[in-house]
């Protein structure tokens, strides 16, 4: 193994060129012109032919951000953003709005293809063994496709797209929006309610199990163009959805902000399982390019006993700012956070969750596992809170990090804030190399270096692979070994 | 089969192998005895490849080849193998998982193209069950939380999936008692063939009840000092190194 130093060489000069999602849509678009003032806001709002009362929030939002500063105690690093210089609004021509597939550009249908996004319903039945998946594309701003929807409306499911919901469900809409992430919550969550485009909505009625998984996939295509997309999930009593997102955005030499949020409300009883593959695209070797990902989600266990779940496997992004957070409100509610989370090149990921204890006999459970490689930079934040009246409150926190090469860093910084002494939190916390040992282990039994550092970083985020649903954990497994490529050493 | 000629191999500064020299025969078992720190791991380390060791002069050739310039995982497709002393855990790893990982590399390395699983799984526990390793640890992470012994059959499982063309046995017999050593020892003796050669390293003349050597060797000071049959075993057993350990000890 002479190869250590070629390794090691290799690792710097690696330019995560494995990331085969960095291709650029040509299809026409329409944008709203660079910059960012109320005639701006306004006109994403008329775009989207909203009520007057959502014009009037998102303005309120936007004169609130004016008024509001980036934060900064994130360990990430970047470049000043200029808000003047980004399309808040971006759309392709052709598709004025949601439509029926059959409407759908053929182009934008081949660009999803190439991402692997089955789109054609009829395809997926054709699909013998696997579970049928309904999906929303959104494209830019707007969304392009949502398949299944007739089926899942049988069910009482709404899926469709957020702008659709204002048009058809308003009092869905404006009961629960901004009631997990207020409009004043953040800097990055105030821009987005006053820019959002797009994004999911799914309301799942009392007592119904959604009969499938429910997806979003998210492309950013245009170039200086913010995307901001906004989802809303309600789980109604006694009812349970699985819902997942995936990302990826076109290789570009200049950064490309994402500030999206995501609420989800869990009345009495009912379960939300949300997971997301997030693929951005990570920049290249030198830290050019690459998608700045400043991120809001929040779940409200509003219900007795109700249940929201988290999990993600992060591979992408240049700057990852993210906390999928849950509100265990109602008695006996539970919250669960499980991220893998891989960083190379020069990526810069922060991310973790905030568990608050509100309710009595609330339980909550975060497992972390970062993989740092390159020279990233991954840290895990996590908070873990007791209201006064949380009595009986539980929390297991275990954070795990593994780095391959010397050049990287991984870092855990755990809150924990306790008003109620009989809440008890339990925290445990590694930091790991892959050893020598392991890996020539391995590479006796006939592995490569990178086959087996592949098979040990697999052992190491399994536990957290397995609470993803079983189609997209094969998929997250194999995007974890082409973020890895070329990261031995 | 394998022929070592004038190897040496330093760590560092300090040399460990000094100019070794053996020969070992397709068909034949070969047990290499010596005292503690003399470089009998050394070699078997150096003979699969593993980092840190600088071989400053000699070739070992492997039917011809000479392997000291090959990644371990080359080694491992020409069919060497080793055992180790001390096994390593690979946790999260279902070691049925990494059985068939295993397995394949080789087999895609040497262009064979990858074993049916259902087959595989059969072959694992078929090889299980001689050895006397409950099938409920196959799916457990590999060797994290096994018993020594555990850890040890494992390891001689793994030479009967893969079946090499040379083994070496780094101390297999530590930490075994008596009753495991024989399991281990019968899983060895039923890979004996004619187109497959092992070399055995222990302290201990007691493997080498179970496990009966063609040819021993004594190892001291970095080389080998003298070539023997078997009685050659016992007279160490009875007289100790002290001869061969010298001016050096």
């Amino acid at each position: 193994m002479a190869a250590r130093q070629e390794t090691v060489a290799r690792v710097a000069s690696i330019d995560v060129d494995a990331y085969k999602y960095g291709f650029f849509t040509d299809i026409e678009a329409e944008k709203a012109p660079k910059g960012l003032n109320e005639d701006i806001v306004r006109f994403i709002s008329a775009k989207k032919n909203e009520p007057q009362w959502l014009t009037d929030w998102r303005l309120g939002a936007y004169r609130r951000w004016l008024t509001m500063a980036e934060p900064n105690w994130a360990k990430v690093d970047y470049p000043p953003i200029d808000y003047q210089d980004l399309h808040y609004y971006a759309a392709p021509k052709s598709t004025p709005g949601p439509t029926s597939l059959a409407d759908v550009d053929p182009e934008l249908l081949r660009t999803y293809e190439k991402l692997g996004i089955p789109l054609r319903e009829q395809e997926i039945l054709a699909g013998v063994e696997t579970r049928r998946v309904a999906v929303d594309a959104v494209f830019d701003s707007v969304s392009v496709a949502t398949t299944f929807k007739a089926e899942l409306a049988r069910a009482g499911v709404i899926f469709c797209p957020i702008s659709e919901a204002v048009r058809e469900h308003p009092e869905l809409v404006r009961k629960y929006l901004g009631s997990v992430v207020p409009v004043t919550d953040n800097f990055f969550a105030t821009l987005n309610s006053a820019v959002f485009s797009d994004g999911s909505f799914v309301y799942v009625p009392p007592g119904v199990r959604c009969p499938m998984e429910l997806s979003t996939y998210f492309r950013i295509n245009e170039r200086n163009t913010g995307q901001f997309e906004r989802t809303l999930i309600i789980a109604d009593a006694g009812s349970y959805v699985s819902y997942l997102e995936g990302c990826t955005a076109p290789r570009r030499d200049e950064n490309q902000l994402h500030a999206a949020v995501v609420e989800l409300v869990a009345l009495d009883d009912a379960e939300i399982k949300y997971s997301t593959v997030q693929n951005w695209y990570p920049g290249d070797s030198a830290g050019k390019g690459g998608v700045f990902n400043f991120v809001t989600k929040r779940g409200d266990c509003r219900g007795r006993n109700s249940h929201i779940s988290w999990t993600q496997v992060e591979t992408g992004s240049a700057i990852t700012w993210k906390y999928p957070s849950c509100i265990l409100r109602g008695d006996g509610s539970q919250g669960e956070f499980y991220s893998i989370a891989v960083s190379n090149g020069r990526q810069q990921v922060d991310s973790g969750t905030k568990m608050l204890h509100l309710g009595k006999n609330t339980r909550s459970r975060i497992i972390s596992k970062g993989i740092a490689a390159g020279r990233s930079q991954n840290t895990y934040r996590g908070l873990v809170s007791a209201h006064r009246k949380a009595s009986g409150a539980r929390n297991f926190t275990n954070c795990d990090s593994l780095l391959i090469g010397s050049q990287c860093g991984a870092h855990t910084v755990p809150y924990i804030e306790s008003k109620n002494a009989s809440a008890v939190f339990e925290h445990e916390a590694t930091t790991s190399k892959i050893s020598e040992d392991q890996l020539f282990y391995c590479m006796q039994r006939g592995l490569s270096e990178e086959e087996a550092t592949a098979l040990i970083v697999n052992g190491f985020v399994r536990e957290v692979l397995q609470k993803l649903p079983m189609e997209f954990a094969v998929e997250a497994q194999k995007l974890i070994a082409i973020s890895l490529e070329g990261s031995v050493g | 089969m394998l022929e070592i000629k004038n190897l040496h191999v330093s760590i560092g500064d300090r040399k460990i192998l000094e100019g070794l020299s053996l020969s070992v025969k397709a068909g034949e078992v070969a047990a290499i005895m010596g005292p503690n720190g003399t470089g009998k791991s050394t070699l078997a380390y150096v003979l699969a490849g593993r980092e840190g060791y600088e071989v400053t002069e000699g070739e070992a050739l492997l039917d011809g080849e000479n392997i000291l310039g090959l990644e371990p995982h080359q080694r491992a497709a020409r069919g060497l193998f080793l055992a180790f002393q001390y096994p390593v855990e690979i946790p999260g790893v279902a070691t049925m998982t990494f059985l068939k990982a295993a397995l394949n590399a080789q087999r895609r390395a040497r262009g064979e193209g990858e074993a049916p699983t259902p087959d595989l799984m059969k072959r694992v526990r078929a090889a299980a069950k001689g050895l006397g390793v409950d099938s409920e640890i196959l799916k457990r992470a590999l060797n994290a939380g096994f018993s020594g012994g555990e850890k040890k059959r494992m390891e001689i499982l793994q030479m009967a999936l893969l079946a090499p063309r040379f083994a070496i046995l780094d101390e297999t017999d530590s930490g075994l008692d008596i009753d495991a050593l024989r399991v281990v020892a019968d899983g060895v003796n039923a890979l004996r063939a004619k187109d497959r050669a092992f070399l055995v390293i222990t302290h201990y003349q007691r493997l080498l009840n179970y496990i009966r050597p063609d040819t021993v060797h004594v190892m001291a000071r970095g080389r080998i000092m003298r070539t023997g049959g078997p009685e050659l075993a016992l007279e160490l057993e009875k007289n100790g190194y002290r001869d061969y350990v010298g001016e050096a000890a």
